[in-house]
């Protein structure tokens, strides 16, 4: 070894690791956005689901009055209490369904190992897709929420606030899961395979089938408990009732907590 | 000569029980391609990614231009380029767009543009990735390694999968690369391809480098020996081997002389065992069908410093990452690059 070393290496510079990053999230999205898959589930899909369950299903424009004059749902459209559930959807949809299968997708190809070679973080790639997937769940919700206001229109929220804190909690604890699945999936079919097996389970006791009013209480139980119900309840008692749905915030409060340092603790970049 | 650009010395790697890298050393210079041979499961890749800094080693130093990259793999990222084994890319992302991407990542990126040329690569650049050929997956994926305008290209199995064909073309832009002035790192199990494009190479068996050094001084140095073989027509085959073996028995520059199949006859004995050869067959009038020198070539090396045919696919893969991994290269791109 001898004297061409001395300055050989290039310096280390502020934002070393995340040159490029504004190219990586653009391609990144491009790319993405040419899968039918990403746009359909996860842009179109809420919009979609309260149409046809709103026109293809009888009474469902009709407001409530066999429930209790003091009900939470008294005078409400079916339609308009299935929204809570259906904007829950649309977070699990990209979270647990969508995300999963484009990490697993990555390790299968060696894109995260490619990248690691060069001098980008492979980090960075996590946070282009989390930012992709977040942006596109706003996309779809906020669809979502038109075409229900050109459709249905639109009840006015209670509280408005608790219904953006549950929604923001809920992208939280639903990414968590989707993310410690992430960190842990090596096949895509396997990503596709355990991500079903939770999101639908999570989907039936966010009450897709059952939404609020109809809701069998051992479901309500249940679900309460999970990271898509919780949101879908706690929206519930923001949109149409009164009071804080306590419960349902400490749910995802812990969801988040507990699977978000485990998925960066676990997360296997090849 | 300045010194090397590329020093490994003592490395060792271990998974666990199993010894992926024993102890391999060794240097290269800047502007040469290096070969590290071997067949599958020797340890060339996880040296190469101990070298770039993706894995930690157990053992041994590992410098690139004298940066340790155990310590600062960081600090090489931007002057090392690296073509992984089965590392690919998403079936969406066109030629284009990838170059575009990873030269944003380098401090001082190569002009895709040129990167396209150079690899011909031009009337793909629209094209994404899952609907590229083996062969033109192969040259992007070595656009990728050179995007960063690297001091060092490390090239990882880079024909495996692919057909004669494409193989020799990659051979041809392999030797264009080097003329640009980069030093390359040649990792590979064919020995057609370390002999036919590397200045310099190590053998590499079991994690232990066994033979180093130029591939023709590799093959010279194996051994004083020659061996021609003699065909004759059907009608003197009988009287072709008399002669021969009488031949072996006096002439002190011929060792032996054997019947191999119906009409040849292979007669071994030092450099000059051809001088004596030929004059015999003259002076008996024997004019033979084909008379050949036999071609010695790494394999004979090989042969010679581990005393095992050498059978490229004989082990399984040392890497632990890579044992559930597709190849590169699947079925349905197999039949080459028809561009």
């Amino acid at each position: 070894m001898t004297a061409i070393t001395a300055d050989a290496a290039p310096r280390p510079t502020a934002g070393r690791g995340w040159r490029g990053y504004g190219r990586l999230v653009r391609t990144e999205t491009r790319v993405w956005l040419r899968d039918f898959g990403s746009v359909f589930f996860g842009i179109l899909f809420p919009s979609v689901i309260l149409l046809g369950v709103g026109f293809g299903i009888p009474g469902m424009r009709e407001p409530i009055t066999d429930a209790p004059a003091d009900s939470i749902w008294y005078g409400v459209t079916p339609i308009a209490t299935y929204l809570p559930t259906v904007l829950s959807m649309a977070i699990g949809t990209l979270a647990v369904l969508s995300l999963p299968v484009t990490f697993a997708t990555f390790r299968d190809k060696g894109v995260l190992r490619r990248l690691s070679t060069t001098p980008m973080r492979p980090q960075a790639l996590i946070v282009a897709h989390l930012t992709i997937n977040v942006a596109t769940t706003l996309v779809g919700v906020a669809l979502a929420l038109v075409v229900a206001q050109l459709a249905f229109g639109l009840v006015a929220p209670t509280q408005l606030g608790v219904v953006l804190l549950a929604f923001v909690l809920g992208m939280l604890a639903m990414f968590s899961v989707g993310m410690l699945l992430s960190a842990l999936v090596s096949k895509p079919s396997t990503a596709n395979a355990v991500g079903s097996l939770i999101y639908f389970p999570m989907l039936f006791l966010a009450g897709l089938w059952t939404p609020g009013p109809i809701m069998p209480d051992v479901v309500r139980q249940i679900g309460q408990f999970t990271p898509m119900g919780a949101t879908a309840q706690a929206m519930d008692t923001g949109w149409f009732g009164d009071g804080f749905p306590l419960l349902q915030v400490v749910v995802m409060v812990v969801w988040t907590a507990v699977l978000l340092p485990l998925a960066g603790r676990l997360f296997r970049w090849s | 000569m300045a010194g090397p650009i590329v020093e490994v010395r003592n490395l060792r790697k271990t998974y666990g029980p199993k010894v992926a890298v024993d102890d391999v050393s060794f240097a290269v210079q800047p502007g040469e391609i290096f070969g590290i041979l071997g067949p599958n499961g020797a340890g060339k890749t996880t040296t190469v990614e101990t070298l770039a800094g993706l894995r930690q080693a157990d053992g041994g130093t590992v410098r690139v231009r004298g940066i340790d990259t155990q310590r600062d793999p960081a600090a090489v990222k931007d002057i090392l380029g690296v073509q992984l084994q089965e590392a690919m890319l998403h079936d969406k992302i066109t030629v284009g767009e990838a170059l575009g991407l990873f030269a944003g990542f380098y401090s001082d990126p190569a002009d895709p543009g040129e990167l396209l040329d150079l690899l011909d690569l031009r009337e793909h650049a629209d094209r994404q990735f899952g609907k590229l050929s083996g062969g033109q997956k192969q040259r992007l994926s070595i656009a990728l390694a050179l995007v960063g305008n690297p001091e060092i290209a490390v090239l990882d199995e880079l024909t495996t999968g692919l057909d004669p064909q494409a193989r020799r073309a990659t051979w041809d832009l392999v030797e264009r690369v080097r003329a640009t002035g980069v030093t390359i790192l040649l990792v590979t199990h064919f020995m057609e391809e370390a002999e036919r494009l590397c200045d310099r190479l190590v053998v590499i068996d079991a994690g232990r480098v066994v033979a180093a050094g130029t591939p023709q001084g590799l093959i010279d140095g194996l051994d004083d020996g020659r061996t021609v073989v003699v065909r004759f027509a059907p009608d003197d085959v009988a009287r072709g081997r008399e002669l021969l073996a009488d031949l072996a028995a006096r002439d002190a520059e011929v060792a032996t002389a054997e019947a191999q199949g119906a009409t040849e006859v292979a007669v071994t004995g030092t450099r000059r065992v051809l001088f004596a050869v030929v004059p015999a067959l003259a002076a008996a009038d024997l004019v033979p069908d084909d008379v050949r020198t036999v071609t010695r070539s790494l394999e004979d090396v090989f042969l010679a410093v581990t005393g095992r045919t050498y059978q490229p696919d004989a082990q399984p893969d040392a890497q632990p990452d890579t044992s559930t991994g597709t190849p590169l290269v699947s079925a349905t791109t197999r039949e080459g690059d028809r561009s």
